[in-house]
C-alpha cells in the first residue's frame, strides 16, 4: 500500500493522474506536463509536496553537530535563515541533499527528500551517538507535517491574501511577500501555525509552506481559489522536474547518490572548506584541489531527436565516455535538455558530444547551468 | 471521455486500425493520446520494412515517457505519415484521422479477426 498525503482527496477531485513515486501515491500530472510548466514559468503554480521529510535538530549541541554532517556552514546562519546544503559519507559521497533553517538559537529544522527519510534518520543517528560535543536531540517529525511548493512570478500578488498578516514566530516580517529570499517565519493560519519559507524547486519566486495537515488542505483550495484570477493551477511532478531540468537543480538518485561528490556533482559552492572538520571533507578538498574523475554537465541536443531520458550513452569523439543522469523534452525552450556526468576534458561549454537514443547517436551542446534562464 | 471511432478496430495495447482491401491505415487511439498527453516526439518505421503483430514497430514519446507502439497486424510498410514527425502534437489534436502513423500491407488478414471490437475497446478502457 502506497502512502498518501492529506490531500490525495484534492488530487483524486481535480483528476489528477497519480503514480508511485518513491512508495508514494503521487500527481505526476492534472491536465498536461506542459501546461503545468509553463503555469509556473509565467503565472503560478502550487505542488503537493507533503511527500517530503522534516527533521528537527535541537540542543545545545545542535549547531557543532549540524556543521559536522552538513557541508555548508551552519552557522552562517541567523534565525529565520535557511541554506542549501548537503549531508555526505566519509567517501564524500551524497547521502541526501536538503535545506536547513533555523528556527531559534539551538532550534533547526531540516527539508530532506522523500526517497531518503529511513536512510538520512539512520545516518543522523548513528552520526549524533558518535558526537562528542554538547547535547543534541533528533527527531523525525515527517509525520506530522504536510506540505505545499506556491511557486510562480504572480504568486507574490495574492500568497498575503491566502496567509494574511504579520509573521507570529521565528522571525518578524510584516507579511508572507515581505521574507527575503531563503528566509523563513512562522505565521498563525487559522488555529495553527505553518512555517513559510522564500524558496523552491523551480527556479522561480516563490514559498514552500509546511504545517498540520489541516492547515496545509486549506491552503491549498485558498491558492487555488485566490491565486485563480493570476492563473494559478495545480501542478504535479512532471512538472516539477521539468522546471528543476531547465534550472539545473540536482535531484537525489539522479545527479546526486551516495557515490557521488557535491564537487563532481558542480555544488561545490554549499561546501564550506574552511569550516573545520566535517563528514567528507578530505576527499572533498581533495577533489577541489587535484581535480575529478567525472563531472555533471548540462547539454542542449542540437539535432531533432527524440527526448533525452535518464541512463542514455554520452559520446565524445567517437567512445562512450558517461551517462545521462536527467533528460526530458523543455517545455520553455522546445527542445531536448538534459544532464549527464562526463571526463572533466569534455565538461567545458561548447563542448560538442552525442547522445546515444535507441542505438542511434545524435549531436548535442554542453551549456552553461542554467539551462534555462529567465529573459 | 474518450473517441472510440465505430469503423475502426482496436488493439489491447491501444493502436486502432482502419481496412481498406488488402492494406489498412494504423494509428494511436483517443485514449492512448490522452494518458500520454503533450506528445513531442514520433519515430515511425521504415516503408518496406515487415513487422508481425504485436512487434513494436514505432515509438511515441510525451515530455515524461517513451512509449512502443505494436503493430496490430503482420505485413509490410507501405507508407508512413511524415505530417506526426513534423508535429507530433497532431496525434494529441487528430489521434484517428491526421494523426495517423502508417500504412501496412496485410500478409494474413485472419489476424483482423483477434482485434476488439469498438464496443469491447471501450469496455477494455472502462468508458
Amino acid at each position: 500500500m502506497l502512502n498518501r498525503t492529506p490531500l490525495y482527496a484534492a488530487h483524486q477531485k481535480l483528476g489528477a493522474k497519480l503514480i508511485d513515486f518513491g512508495g508514494w501515491e503521487m500527481p505526476v500530472q492534472y491536465t498536461s506536463i506542459t501546461d503545468e510548466h509553463l503555469a509556473v514559468r509565467n503565472a503560478a503554480g502550487i505542488f503537493d509536496i507533503s511527500h517530503m521529510g522534516e527533521v528537527t535538530v535541537n540542543g545545545p549541541g545542535a549547531e557543532a553537530f549540524l556543521n559536522s554532517v552538513l557541508t555548508n556552514d551552519i552557522r552562517k546562519l541567523p534565525t529565520g535563515g535557511g541554506q542549501y546544503t548537503l549531508m555526505c559519507n566519509e567517501r564524500g559521497g551524497v547521502v541526501d541533499d536538503l535545506y536547513a533553517y533555523r528556527l531559534s538559537v539551538g532550534v533547526y529544522f531540516l527539508i530532506i527528500n522523500a526517497s531518503r527519510i529511513e536512510a538520512d534518520v539512520a545516518w543522523l543517528k548513528a552520526q549524533a551517538a558518535k558526537f562528542k560535543g554538547a547535547e543534541v536531540s533528533l527527531t523525525d517529525a515527517s509525520h506530522h507535517y504536510a506540505a505545499v511548493a506556491v511557486q510562480g512570478p504572480r504568486v507574490q500578488e495574492f500568497i498575503d491574501a491566502v496567509i494574511p498578516g504579520a509573521s507570529g514566530s521565528v522571525f518578524p516580517v510584516a507579511a508572507v511577500t515581505a521574507l527575503k529570499k531563503n528566509q523563513i517565519a512562522g505565521f498563525k493560519f487559522e488555529d495553527h501555525t505553518v512555517f513559510v519559507a522564500r524558496t523552491g524547486y523551480s527556479g522561480e519566486d516563490g514559498f514552500e509552506i509546511v504545517g498540520p495537515d489541516i492547515s496545509i488542505q486549506r491552503i491549498w483550495d485558498k491558492v487555488l481559489e485566490l491565486g485563480k484570477p493570476f492563473g494559478a493551477k495545480p501542478a504535479g511532478l512532471g512538472a516539477r522536474d521539468t522546471l528543476r531540468t531547465e534550472v539545473c537543480y540536482p535531484l537525489y538518485g539522479h545527479e546526486l547518490d551516495e557515490n557521488t561528490t557535491p564537487i563532481e556533482a558542480g555544488v561545490g559552492f554549499f561546501v564550506a572548506l574552511d569550516k573545520g572538520e566535517f563528514n567528507g571533507r578530505s576527499v572533498l578538498a581533495e577533489q577541489k584541489a587535484n581535480g575529478v574523475k567525472k563531472k555533471l554537465v548540462a547539454f542542449k541536443m542540437t539535432d531533432k531527436s527524440a527526448p533525452p531520458r535518464p541512463h542514455y550513452p554520452i559520446w565524445v569523439n567517437g567512445a562512450s565516455v558517461g551517462e545521462v543522469v536527467s533528460g526530458t523534452q523543455s517545455p520553455s525552450l522546445n527542445l531536448g535538455i538534459g544532464m549527464g556526468y562526463v571526463p572533466p576534458a569534455s565538461a567545458a561549454p561548447d563542448t560538442k558530444i552525442e547522445i546515444e537514443i535507441r542505438g542511434k547517436r545524435y549531436a548535442a551542446v554542453v551549456v552553461k547551468k542554467p539551462i534555462y534562464k529567465k529573459a | 471521455m474518450s473517441n472510440v471511432p465505430s469503423d475502426l478496430k482496436y488493439a489491447k495495447s491501444h493502436e486502432w486500425i482502419r481496412v481498406s482491401g488488402d492494406t489498412a491505415t494504423v494509428g494511436i487511439t483517443d485514449h492512448a493520446q490522452a494518458e500520454l498527453t503533450d506528445i513531442v516526439f514520433v519515430e515511425l518505421p521504415a516503408t518496406g520494412r515487415k513487422v508481425k503483430a504485436g512487434e513494436a514497430c514505432a515509438v511515441v514519446e510525451s515530455v515524461k515517457t517513451a512509449s512502443d507502439i505494436y503493430s496490430p497486424v503482420s505485413g509490410e510498410i507501405t507508407e508512413v505519415n511524415t505530417a506526426v514527425v513534423d508535429n507530433p502534437a497532431l496525434v494529441n489534436s487528430a489521434p484517428d484521422t491526421g494523426g495517423w502513423f502508417y500504412k501496412i500491407k496485410l500478409s494474413n488478414a485472419a489476424e483482423l479477426g483477434a482485434l476488439l471490437s469498438p464496443e469491447d475497446y471501450k469496455k477494455q478502457i472502462g468508458g
